[in-house]
């Protein structure tokens, strides 16, 4: 070792090698995918072809249903239901505008303010997780209750004569109107919006901040230039996760909302369940997707961050 | 001016505990009702204090029972979804392969549909099939959902993991069973904990699949669904506290743990 004059060149430390070349197992991969694919496959893949199938039968329950590329079906379950679609897209977007403006506060306290209450605060954005959220739900209904102190206090701010006169509320009441039915989306969708925010925040560097201040940034300034472009992926993400259950859900219409808030949810989830009016559901059902679908690859596209999905 | 000015310093701050306050004000709603004497059959109005649906949990019919049945679900969903979830992860860190995009799309694309659509089309088809509805057809759709889950959390540990490692366990004559057991393995856990974990609190807590696809069976959510028309007793509230307080305890033990492991360290 003495007689080696010149030093191997120093081997980057910062950068593990990427792959090891894999001589042995080439079937490996394949093993290990076969059995979890095959679920994904079986039970989520094949089940919408069926449902496809479903939707373009036609037939009765006690004849039984055939397959005859009825596509009216489709025709008709929109120019019937299509109110619900709309009403559930614009509380949905209402809940999830509703969630951002609610939880970036929150997700940015935890990540540049907390300091030592941050994990306690997080242990309170998670717990109530675990609470079922049917029970949190119901207690929607103890909170907003008729006479009861949100109610009594938005009545006497006045601000209920305003929300009904935009037809959020019906007179002094909050309880099945729209807004209890936003207020419960909102609320059930809000941790799906702090845990990537929170996220997409932690990683930015508070010497940028710092930076922003010496060039005699206002903090309002730093924050819409610095802070919120580089959150982006938190704000996509977060918006998406809140989005999508939003627009499908039929709980907090059911629980908290009354016949003239019902969502695209409620429609199938009845026609399914309760008509058993299998073609027109799996055709509600399938437009819900495509819809989805269209409006998310849109937004993604909108927002620049494809790489994100 | 100076309140103003405070009021500006501090407004992330006061806007982020109202936001707080926001997400926690149901479950003190529903802790202070556990220790409600309701009139009639619905537990909405403040009548009385009492302690005795604390004294009695399981004193309403059906309740436990549906209770154990979604421990149970729970249980079998966490752990087929994390045992499938894992290889897959393993598999899409670890090898290249044709169609991984493919696969990764798969993967994907159940986080990002709507859930009355995944329902929808499960029960589709199982009636399709003619299979009965009840705990199987549950089980099945709850290891479906939670898979994409287990993968997502079991890739992000595995990815930020250093392959030389594995390589350095390999120098010191490790065989490949070996390696994966005592290295691979153990840095992996905490990302596999992480989607089992999350399986759990999904599953349990699954409403809207279990909804179409259970048929007779009555999980947990369900129960609270049913009684929301029928009259709600108040040991709801009082599992809801329970399950609260106790996610709140693991995951203050957990955290305690931590810090002494981390204490012992430096």
């Amino acid at each position: 070792m003495s007689t080696l004059t010149e030093a191997p060149p120093p081997l980057a430390p910062d950068v593990p090698e990427t792959k090891p070349p894999r001589k042995r197992g080439r079937w490996t991969p394949y093993w290990l995918l076969l059995p979890g694919l095959l679920w994904l496959v079986v039970f989520f893949a094949l089940p919408m072809i069926y449902q496809g199938s479903t939707s373009i039968q036609t037939g009765s329950l006690e004849n039984g249903y055939k397959v005859t590329w009825h596509f009216a079906t489709y025709w008709d379950a929109l120019s019937e239901y299509w109110p619900q679609f709309v009403r559930s897209v614009f509380y949905a977007a209402a809940a999830t505008i509703l969630c951002l403006l609610l939880g970036y506060p929150l997700a940015y306290l935890i990540a540049f303010r907390a300091g030592r209450w941050r994990n306690l605060i997080m242990i309170l954005v998670i717990a109530p997780f675990f609470t079922s959220f049917l029970i949190r739900t119901l207690a929607w209904k103890t909170i907003l209750a008729d006479g009861g102190p949100v109610v009594g206090a938005l009545n006497s701010l006045h601000v209920l004569d305003v929300t009904s006169w935009l037809g959020w509320t019906s007179g002094d009441r909050v309880l099945a109107t729209p807004l209890a039915v936003v207020c419960g989306l909102t609320y059930n969708f809000l941790p799906f919006m702090i845990l990537p925010l929170y996220t997409s925040l932690e990683r930015i560097d508070g010497r940028l901040h710092e930076a922003a201040g010496d060039l005699y940034a206002k903090p309002f300034t730093t924050f819409r230039k610095v802070t919120f472009p580089l959150s982006m992926p938190g704000v996509v993400s977060g918006t998406l996760l809140t989005f999508i259950p939003a627009a499908g859900d039929y709980v907090n219409a059911e629980l908290l909302g009354s016949t003239d808030t019902r969502m695209i949810g409620n429609v199938i989830q009845t026609q399914f369940l309760r008509v058993l009016d299998y073609p027109t559901a799996a055709a509600l059902s399938f437009i819900l997707m495509a819809a989805i679908l269209f409006m998310v690859t849109f937004y993604i596209r909108k927002s620049g961050t494809e790489d994100l999905v | 001016m100076a309140f103003v000015n405070w009021f500006k310093r501090h407004f992330v701050v006061i806007a982020g505990l109202l936001t707080l306050g926001y997400l926690l004000l149901p479950n003190v709603v529903v802790t202070v009702f556990s220790f409600n004497k309701p009139k009639g059959r619905f537990n909405y109005e403040w009548q009385q204090f009492s302690i005795d649906a604390w004294k009695d949990p399981c004193g309403v019919a059906d309740m436990c029972g549906s209770l154990s049945i979604s421990l149970q679900i729970a249980f079998w969903a966490t752990v087929g979804a994390t045992v499938l979830g894992t290889m897959i992860a393993f598999a899409l860190v670890r090898y290249r392969f044709r169609a991984r995009g493919a696969v990764n799309s798969l993967i994907f694309l159940p986080m990002a549909m709507p859930e009355v659509v995944m329902a929808a089309s499960l029960l589709t088809l199982f009636l399709n099939m003619g299979a009965q509805l009840g705990f199987w057809t549950i089980l099945i759709a709850h290891i479906m959902f939670c898979l994409s889950f287990v993968v997502t959390a079991v890739k992000a540990r595995v990815m930020s993991m250093d392959p030389r490692l594995e390589q350095a366990a390999q120098d010191l004559y490790a065989g490949p069973a070996q390696t994966f057991l005592r290295v691979t393995l153990p840095i992996a856990a905490p990302g596999i904990a992480a989607g089992a974990l999350l399986s759990f609190a999904l599953s349990f807590d699954d409403f809207i699949i279990t909804n179409f696809n259970a048929g007779s069976t009555v999980t947990f959510p369900m129960f609270v669904w049913g009684s929301a028309q029928r009259g709600t007793p108040v040991q709801i509230n009082v599992i809801g506290t329970a399950m609260f307080l106790i996610a709140v305890l693991f995951v203050l033990t957990s955290m305690v743990i931590n810090n002494r492991r981390n204490k012992q360290k430096a």
